[in-house]
């Protein structure tokens, strides 16, 4: 099948889809956005976290087919402004290891300063909590949203 | 100092690639005119195979290859230190998920049909599942003609009928943990052009990954190259082969580039886990609480195949007493073939299911000794000058005390209950208690036994638009504890040069050993600083002038690009004896001391660890932050261990092959975690470093379950604690 779907802003169509395949991937296999992760397939993990219509999904649990006309944005796409800032907080708190995770919980993040500008620790548990890292014990992550909250980065 | 060089904490090289989603993970490649592979698995744990009969794969339109063990050109079997694992089963299969066929197909949908379509008719034959017969040499032999007892490691050491006054047993149990590493099992191989194979995979050790490819495809190992593809996670669990044979093979019989990814459940299936173990313990010491004797017997459970288990044996052995001396020892390991899944290397390799034994024996001796668990392993805590149960003399700092004082000194964890701070509890706390537990643990850093190991590396020097630039190029496996970001900093620092390029790691370079056993900043450090020490040799041979980063322009214009490889060994061990278990085995010991507080809900079983205090000596922190993150990561995997984590077998079969069954802790079950660091300067290692990355993953578990028993009186002898343990131990 055919899906069309607005991605990071762009326009974007996808021929010989199949019916088995998620929204992961398309985004992965079709489009060549290999930033959304693929750890378990089964939206226990929150890697291929992604926007769909402004709402934060696990895009392995979205068919493709549900894409068709919505607007997606993925770990690519959140670049700019705040989430830079993001991006650059990721870096330097050290919140970064072997980076698996780090797409999903970005946008995770994202999602939540965007809602909620200057969350406390709770707040930021919360919100990545369906967010698995194996690496860094979560530590840094949380030094890294908090670093954002609080403006203390670029 | 050159900015960004060593004891400061620059950013990762690949960082930015990580976070705007354009590092290109080993499952993240793609390639013109690529098939994606899928494998055939047992779902027997032990069968007799009567026939394969791959027609029906390839009966289907799109389907390109389908191979059986016939298709094996070359050893039939592999393995890390003994090749008894089959590249596809022939005649019998010895666990559940052991693959027998692989397929190759247009997509990975019609890739997973075919594998269905294989038809393979078993014979089931019953399971061998009890590693404590396996270890009294009682059963059917798992492999024929092989003993089920793959090692039995003593350790004796001074007077064997040496009484004491005060005496403590206990038995213990470890489960199976896993790696659960995000990044799935996968790469791309492609056929090259002199009928060797190209592939980019995500592993630990390339080298030894290629070695054991070429010689079952039957190709000299210079037709076999490997390229490091983005690695998600390893923690031991990449370390045996999973798809890279596979997928070579199809890649050469197809002559097509040939992609495998596995699926979670695959994933589970098919890497090897952390042993599980049964551990005796008997421990006798003064009214004073000195300690007189330890007597000890650990079955390790090592499965189908025999991975690194050997290695593993030792070490339970060799650090199974823990950090303490102890004048005599009595100790014997031992690690067995079953029919259970495969057992290997993970974060701590048989140091941790000892340090859960010893440790609770510490804190039944302190209260059989009225003594306080932080004085009881005080008076004896091991120091330099000490020597191990091997006879081995500890030669550098070994600062135990000092640790355990650092965590004990630490504040209090503040008050503030945990379980009413989260909300969502069914209680409001009523049946809440806090404890405080310790821990502490040893680890030996490299790999030991007289294993030849070493790390090459190849440093290049040379102007680029006028300005010096170093290439450092090293087979060396990113696996995301920050290696990249390491090698760097020794060349900036070495060489005075800002700009340093790390080459991605492939085989065109020599071997640079395991990402593993702590030893990569050790060994391919040590390298890089050897080879970065000979360029500059080189430089000022050729010049005649010393050595000056800032006249480099001048002086590389003299000398042109200046290139030296080197391979670099850290002083060499000895092997255990085999009737003793005494010898210099190790080349570095590492220590790690915890304290963890946790609160618990008695009648709901539930723990929540409040905070967890970690202080560990690193020799010399090369990057404070990245060794952060290694403590703070390796904390965690302790936690789990000790609480959630265990990969659930019955009768050979996997009942929990997935993120919603296997538990691994979340951001809401990590408590505030405080770290404390020494760095104290082994006088043999490279700049005095320690090896910092299994140390914190050895010891939290043993204090998260001492604090556990200290808040309910719970004798807990298992991990994971399970919820029922604590209701129906505080019931009694």
């Amino acid at each position: 099948m055919r899906v069309t779907a607005t991605v990071n802003g762009r326009v974007h169509s996808a021929e010989g889809v199949r019916p088995t395949e998620s929204l992961l991937d398309l985004l992965r296999e079709h489009l060549h956005l290999p930033g959304a992760k693929n750890a378990c397939e089964q939206g226990e993990c929150g890697s291929c976290t992604v926007y769909l219509d402004g709402e934060t999904v696990c895009a392995c649990l979205v068919a493709a087919g549900q894409a068709e006309g919505r607007e997606v944005v993925t770990v690519e796409g959140i670049g700019g402004g705040r989430s830079s800032s993001l991006q650059e907080a990721f870096l330097t708190c050290g919140a970064v290891q072997c980076g698996f995770c780090t797409p999903g919980l970005l946008v995770s993040a994202h999602a939540l300063l965007a809602r909620c500008p200057q969350p406390d620790d709770r707040q930021i548990r919360e919100a990545l909590s369906g967010n698995l890292c194996r690496c860094t014990g979560y530590e840094k992550i949380i030094e890294a949203v908090r670093m954002v909250a609080e403006g203390g980065s670029r | 100092m050159t900015s960004g060089s060593m004891g400061s904490s620059p950013r990762r090289p690949d960082g930015w690639a990580k976070v705007t989603g354009t590092f290109a993970f080993s499952s993240d490649l793609s390639m013109p005119g690529m098939l994606w592979g899928a494998t055939v698995r047992s779902p027997h744990p032990r069968a007799r195979i009567v026939g394969i009969d791959v027609s029906g794969a390839l009966a289907l339109e799109g389907v390109r290859a389908a191979l059986t063990h016939l298709d094996v050109p070359g050893a039939p079997c592999y393995g890390l230190e003994l090749r008894d694992q089959p590249v596809l089963a022939a005649t019998e299969v010895r666990y559940e998920g052991e693959p027998v066929a692989v397929v190759a197909a247009d997509d990975p949908d019609l890739a997973r049909r075919a594998a269905e379509a294989v038809l393979v008719t078993y014979a089931p034959l019953t399971p061998i599942v009890d590693a404590e017969a396996a270890a009294r040499g009682e059963g059917e032999a798992v492999h024929a003609g092989r003993p089920n007892l793959l090692r039995h490691v003593p350790v004796r050491r001074g007077d064997p009928n040496v009484e004491a006054p005060v005496v403590v047993t206990g038995e213990y149990e470890v489960g199976m943990q896993d790696q659960a590493f995000l990044g799935p099992e996968s790469g791309v191989a492609y056929p090259a052009d002199d009928g060797g194979v190209d592939l980019h995979v995500a592993t630990q050790w390339l080298h030894v990954d290629r070695d054991q490819i070429a010689s079952c495809l039957g190709l000299e190992p210079e037709r076999v190259r490997l390229t490091l593809a983005g690695v998600g996670g390893a923690f031991g669990g990449r370390e045996d082969i999973s798809m890279q044979i596979h997928a070579c093979l199809l890649a050469l019989r197809t002559g097509r580039p040939v992609k495998m990814v596995y699926r979670r459940e695959e994933s589970f299936r098919g890497h090897v886990h952390r042993h599980p173990a049964r551990l005796w313990y008997e421990h006798g010491a003064t009214r004073d609480g000195r300690l007189v004797y330890v007597r000890a017997r650990i079955v390790l459970d090592g499965g189908a195949y025999a991975s690194s288990s050997m290695a593993v044996a030792a070490n339970a052995a060799t650090l199974g007493v823990g950090p303490y001396r102890v004048p005599n020892v009595r100790m014997d390991s031992y690690v067995v073939y079953t029919n259970n899944p495969p057992c290997g290397a993970m974060r701590g390799f048989g140091a941790v299911q000892a340090c859960f034994g010893y440790e609770s024996q510490m804190d039944r001796l302190a209260h059989a000794c009225g003594l306080d668990p932080v004085e009881l392993r005080r008076r004896n805590a091991m120091t330099t000058g000490d020597l191990m149960p091997t006879g081995q003399v500890v030669e550098g700092p070994a600062p135990v005390a000092e640790l355990l004082r650092m965590v004990a000194e630490r504040p209090a964890a503040p008050r503030t209950t945990a379980f009413g701070a989260s909300g969502g509890h069914t209680t409001r706390g009523e049946g809440v208690v806090r404890g405080v537990g310790y821990g502490v643990g040893i680890k030996n850093v490299c790999f030991s036994e007289g294993f030849d190991d070493f790390s090459t590396a190849r440093v290049r020097l040379e102007l680029r638009d006028g300005r010096p630039v170093v290439t450092v190029h090293t087979a060396a496996a990113e696996v995301g504890q920050g290696l990249v970001t390491v090698q760097g900093q020794i060349a900036r620092s070495e060489l005075g040069v800002p700009d340093v390029v790390v080459a991605p790691a492939d085989t065109a370079v020599g071997s640079a050993g395991s990402s593993s056993a702590s030893r990569q900043t050790y060994v391919t450090g040590g390298a890089v600083q050897a080879a970065c020490q000979a360029v500059r040799r080189q430089v000022e041979a050729t010049t005649g002038e010393p050595y000056d980063p800032t006249a480099l322009p001048r002086l590389l214009a003299r000398t042109g690009a200046v290139e030296e490889t080197v391979r670099w060994h850290h002083r060499p061990t000895k092997g255990l004896d085999p009737q003793t278990g005494q010898g210099d085995a190790h080349v570095q010991f590492a220590f790690a001391a915890h304290r963890a507080t946790v609160e618990v809900d008695v009648e709901l079983g539930t723990v929540r660890v409040v905070e967890i205090v970690t202080a560990q000596d690193v020799g010399r922190a090369v990057h404070p932050q990245a060794i952060l993150g290694q403590i703070h990561g390796g904390t965690v995997q302790g936690l789990g261990l000790a609480l959630m984590e265990e990969i659930q077998v019955t009768d050979g079969g996997i009942r929990n092959p997935s993120f919603t069954d296997y538990l691994i802790p979340t951001i809401m079950d990590v408590p505030q975690m405080r770290v404390e660091l020494l760095e104290l300067a082994d006088p043999h290692s490279p700049y005095g470093l320690r090896g910092v990355g299994e140390p914190p993953a050895i010891s939290s578990a043993p204090a998260v379950v001492a604090a556990v028993r200290a808040a309910t009186g719970v004798e807990l002898s298992r991990v994971p604690i399970r919820p029922h343990d604590v209701v129906w131990g505080a019931g009694r």
